[in-house]
């Protein structure tokens, strides 16, 4: 039966990697400022989620925290980003 | 999965999860990349972001406990950032992209009226 989950993990990776791809496509051709900040924000989780699928595949626990750094800095960059065309600036004094 | 034996209660719900979610994801990036305006294309990708990622995590938390032999439950941290922060991230990005679109029509409608008597 491990075959199948094998072919699972392979097929879920694929889809998430052509899923970054698609997310870089919008980021390259997007119209607006706030298609590029959405287009990277689902590029950084489906990045996410190609290292949580590298750790399911290798039973190893290193992966674990860089998708939980990199879920951190996400959400960050995108607020930040969110900030600026809103406000023009990030940090406001 | 190196040489180890999966038993099938994680095996069958493990690969239909990630199989879900595969699919979620990469149907989010085509809707993100197909349709045609920005607050249509806000949609697709939360398919992603919410079941994708908690199908993921079900599956991960699954097989690291059957490898264990133990329940293994740190992958909760990423759900509970993840579903916390994704409606953030929307909200706030959705408020910028109605202000950009209202202050263009509004530069726009000024132009117009100004253009006839200048």
């Amino acid at each position: 039966m491990n075959a199948v989950f094998d072919y699972a993990a392979w097929f879920a990776s694929l889809c998430f990697v052509l899923a970054m791809l698609i997310a870089l496509l919008r980021m390259f051709l997007g119209p607006a400022a706030q298609d590029r900040v959405i287009a990277l924000d689902t590029f950084y989780l489906n990045g996410m989620l190609t290292l949580l699928m590298l750790g399911i595949r290798s039973s190893s626990t290193v992966y674990f925290d860089m998708a939980l750094l990199i879920a951190l800095f996400g959400f960050a960059s995108t607020i930040a980003f969110a900030k600026f065309l809103l406000r023009g600036e990030v940090i406001e004094p | 999965m190196n040489g180890v034996e999966l038993p099938l209660w994680v095996t069958i719900p493990g690969s239909l999860l990630l199989v879900a979610a595969g699919f979620l994801t990469l149907t989010g990036a085509i809707g993100l990349l197909r349709l045609p305006d920005f607050f249509m294309r806000m949609h697709p990708p939360t398919m992603g972001t919410t079941l994708g990622t908690g199908c993921v995590l079900i599956a991960s938390m699954l097989v690291s406990s059957a490898l264990d032999q133990r329940p293994v439950i740190h992958e909760l941290l990423i759900t509970v950032f993840v579903v916390i922060t994704a409606p953030v991230t929307a909200m706030l990005l959705m408020r910028a992209a109605v202000f950009r679109a209202r202050r263009k029509s509004d530069e726009a409608a000024e132009a117009d009226r100004g253009a006839p008597p200048g």
